[in-house]
């Protein structure tokens, strides 16, 4: 499949569409799997160029996937000087979460691919909007669905936005790493005692026998 | 001439229905619980424990290590272990599990226990005929109920039985090679120790320590 | 059909033939999760103008088990039994797409027995979901059982053979990763050689039976068109791809496995409509039969497991992979990000009836509400996938 590697791709969009940011974001395990991360005021251009360019022609986008990295601490021993002798102090780097849309992308008319780009949010609380490839690929709309049903991330320009899995009325997002389960289970007897524990503050625990 | 498709699939149908009461393989039904499909040796239901000889729980291979209770997917099993160690067929020390709940209503028999199991203590029986009319608690089943013989595992999976029973001669067969060579090691340390020491004055000859117990022979 | 999606489909205003104006009122139904042909927890409301549809939008989530979800909780191997139970009409494939992902991202390698006993039994999957997808389709239509139960009479043969192979008729639970769980029994090569040299004429008798069938014909012919370029847009993998044209399977694409060594034809239609979809599933079928003639005669000997595999504590590298194949049903495919340690960090299932799903409006409208149900039915949807 002569699809170009992902640095390939990076300078042909970046002639293509000055001004467009794209950055590599190397896969260790598949290397040919590795991604773009593209932002998301330029993503429906950089969608419609990776579409129509002839040796591209990336038609079908066969995946859609929300991928939830919460904030996490990194703790780094850094070299500093402290009182003129260089020590190695324990630093707390903070990196800021976001909710991310990946997108497996191929192309039926000329059999290649993965194309996979990534779209990132600003953060996890406010604001998590990117732009919607529906208008560039119809397969993305049922799967941004979900994606914002599941996650929360709202995608501009998506035609019909309201959530697919859950009920309308659900609040919250299932998938999200900080995701805590409602503790009203149907009563269940499993060996498991903390279910059973929780279950019971909801239900009267009938008589189960030894 | 419209119709004749129609037609054609009503011959076809009639034929079927006619060659039932001639071909055994047109009538597929066989009249359970009158009777019964064989199942084929392969076939798994639920779990069981297996145990060696006569004593239920004094057989049971299961050295309660939870592997299974960790990589069960439904997380079904319940394990707690035993304050202490009694000898397995090896002849190592090792715990028991004093309670081992599967609860068969969330069991999905999907064999991963089987598989994981380092001790062939878990097995796949055949029995699907549980149906119980208490909702809370009437699959879930204990230790008591979850031992089965070998004899039993052997009956109903010959080779699956063959092979665990290969597989523990192995092991077994190693582990008392592994004893054999341990012990002779030891008993040479022991006599090794019990011989006098040469002197410590660097003239003397070094004297080669005449064991005090004659070495055992080496049988390879 | 993009801007009719949230707007009424053109409402002819009707006249009587002494040219008064006829009002009418436009019906809402919803055809509701239990419904006998719904294939499944599956609800669709449709608003109606007499019997067309005006509008229609498919609601689901009633088999929604959080999978996805799950799969993060458990490990590499425990997800194996879950993979079964999303389309558990083809466990076989659905395990199969798994081991590839996870192949893929720990670089084990397959021996060459297991990839034949692979290629085998993915065969007899999908032998086993076209006769019963021509069954249900059959039933849609009113058919009324007769070839739903010779479909089903025919399954039972590959599900014992299932049986015999892996335990478990249909939550299979059969693929590991670097091979296959365990070997062939002894008789096994023999009994599917016998079902597959038996199956053509259950097939000629299908065929025989259906597709000369005047009232198949009229039901189905001309019915849900889709075109081509709206089915590649829309994701659409599958027969119902290729039942509109459009020249791409997985097996010929992305060459997994061993389906190199197969000769093998890709059966392609020409109007993209309901008797499309359905010859497509009986041509696949014969062409099924061809690769398991082939499979069956040229399996090896040998391991059928990557000695480098690992049961117990498996931790593959860093990283992520998306490994798909051609399921029964489309493009089954599974994406894997692994931060290194025992359950995977993102876990998450292309569901091809999902995705074929998305176009369902578009089929259905200006058609009657009989011809929705029969369209539903050639989508070949189970709900096990799209909900997860």
């Amino acid at each position: 499949m002569p699809i170009p590697n992902p640095e390939e791709l990076k300078t042909r969009l970046e002639a293509a569409l000055p001004g467009v940011r794209v950055e590599v974001f190397p896969n260790p395990a598949v290397p040919a799997q590795s991604s773009l991360l593209i932002a998301p005021a330029e993503a429906v251009a950089v969608a419609k160029f990776l579409q129509d360019e002839p040796q591209l022609r990336l038609d079908m986008c066969s995946n859609v996937t929300g991928v939830d990295w919460p904030d996490r601490e990194e703790k780094v021993k850094v070299k500093q000087l402290v009182d003129g002798v260089e020590k190695e102090v324990e630093e707390v780097r903070r990196h800021p979460g976001c909710l991310e849309a990946v997108y497996h992308l191929y192309s039926v008319a000329l059999k290649q691919g993965p194309v996979i780009l990534r779209q990132r949010t600003a953060n996890r609380t406010d604001d998590t909007a990117v732009a919607s490839l529906t208008p560039v690929w119809r397969g993305c709309e049922f799967q941004e669905r979900e994606a914002y049903d599941l996650f929360g991330i709202r995608f501009t320009g998506h035609p019909d936005l309201r959530r697919i899995l859950m009920w309308d009325e659900f609040k919250d997002h299932p998938m999200r790493k900080d995701y805590v389960e409602p503790d009203d289970y149907e009563y269940e007897p499993t060996p498991h005692d903390e279910v059973l524990d929780r279950a019971k503050a909801h239900y009267p625990a009938p008589e189960v026998k030894a | 001439m419209i119709g004749t498709g129609i037609a054609k699939g009503l011959v076809l149908t009639a034929k079927n229905l006619l060659s039932t009461y001639t071909d055994k393989e047109r009538l597929p039904t066989i009249e359970y619980p009158d009777e019964k499909q064989p199942l084929p040796e392969a076939s798994r239901q639920f779990p069981m424990l297996i145990f060696d000889g006569e004593d239920e729980m004094k057989g049971l291979r299961c050295t309660a290590c939870q592997i299974c209770e960790k990589e069960c997917p439904p997380k079904c099993i319940y394990i707690v272990k035993s304050k202490d160690k009694r000898v397995d067929y090896k002849g190592q020390n090792q715990f028991y599990p004093a309670i081992f709940d599967i609860d068969y209503s969330v069991c999905m028999s999907c064999q991963i226990c089987v598989e994981v199991c380092p001790f062939e203590s878990i097995k796949m029986n055949t029995e699907f005929e549980l149906a119980t009319p208490d909702r809370f608690g009437g699959l879930l089943v204990h230790k008591q109920q979850l031992a089965k013989s070998n004899a039993h595992y052997q009956k109903i999976h010959p080779t699956e039985a063959a092979a665990s029973d290969a597989a523990m001669a192995v092991e077994k067969a190693k582990a008392e090679a592994k004893a054999k060579a341990d012990a002779e090691a030891k008993a040479k340390a022991a006599a090794a120790k019990a011989a006098p020491m040469p002197s410590a004055s660097p003239e003397a000859s070094p004297e080669t320590p005449k064991p005090a117990v004659a070495a055992p022979k080496m049988p390879m | 059909m993009s801007d009719a999606r949230n707007q009424l489909y053109q409402i002819r205003p009707k006249v009587a033939p002494d040219g008064a104006e006829l009002e009418g009122e436009l019906l809402e139904v919803s055809m509701g999760p239990q419904h006998p042909s719904t294939h499944g927890v599956f609800r669709m409301d449709v608003v109606l103008d007499g019997e067309t549809v005006v509008k229609l939008k498919p609601v689901f989530g009633y088999l929604h088990r959080n999978h996805e979800k799950i799969g993060e909780g458990t490990s590499y191997l425990s997800s194996m039994p879950y993979t079964d139970r999303l389309d558990y009409f083809s466990s076989l494939t659905n395990n199969w797409a798994y081991a590839l992902a996870v192949e893929k991202l720990s670089g084990l390698v397959v021996p060459e027995r297991a990839e034949y006993i692979r290629v085998i039994t993915a065969e007899l999957t999908r032998l086993q979901n076209h006769t019963s997808l021509c069954g249900f389709l059959l039933q849609d239509m009113g058919a009324l059982g007769t070839p739903l139960m010779w479909a089903f009479r025919e399954r039972e043969k590959v599900l014992d053979l299932f049986e015999s192979l892996t335990g478990a008729r249909m939550m299979c639970n059969y693929m590991r990763f670097g091979g296959c769980r365990c070997d062939l029994p002894p008789g096994w090569l023999e009994q599917a050689r016998k079902l597959v040299d038996e199956y053509p004429r259950f097939l000629g008798e299908f065929e025989a039976l259906l597709s000369g069938n005047e009232i198949l014909m009229a039901r189905s012919q001309g019915v849900g068109r889709l075109s081509p370029e709206l089915a590649v847009s829309a994701g659409v993998t599958g027969p119902m791809l290729r039942a509109s044209g459009v020249d791409y399977d997985l097996r010929k694409v992305d060459r997994y496995g061993i389906y190199e060594r197969f000769e093998f034809r890709v059966p392609l239609g020409d109007h993209g409509d309901v008797f499309d979809r359905y010859m497509i599933r009986v041509l696949e079928m014969h062409e099924t039969l061809k690769i398991l003639r082939q499979a069956l005669q040229q399996i090896p000997e040998g391991p059928v497991v990557d000695p480098k595999a690992k049961l117990r504590g498996f931790r593959p590298k860093v990283g992520e992979s998306y490994g798909r194949l051609e399921g029964p049903k489309g493009e089954i495919g599974f994406y894997l990000i692994s931060d290194g340690s025992a359950n995977p960090y993102r876990y998450r299932v292309r569901p091809p009836s999902f995705i074929n799903l998305t176009i369902l409006e578009d089929m259905c409208l200006g058609r009657s509400v009989a011809d929705a149900v029969i369209i539903l039915g050639s989508v070949d949807i189970v709900l096990g996938e799209v909900d997860r």
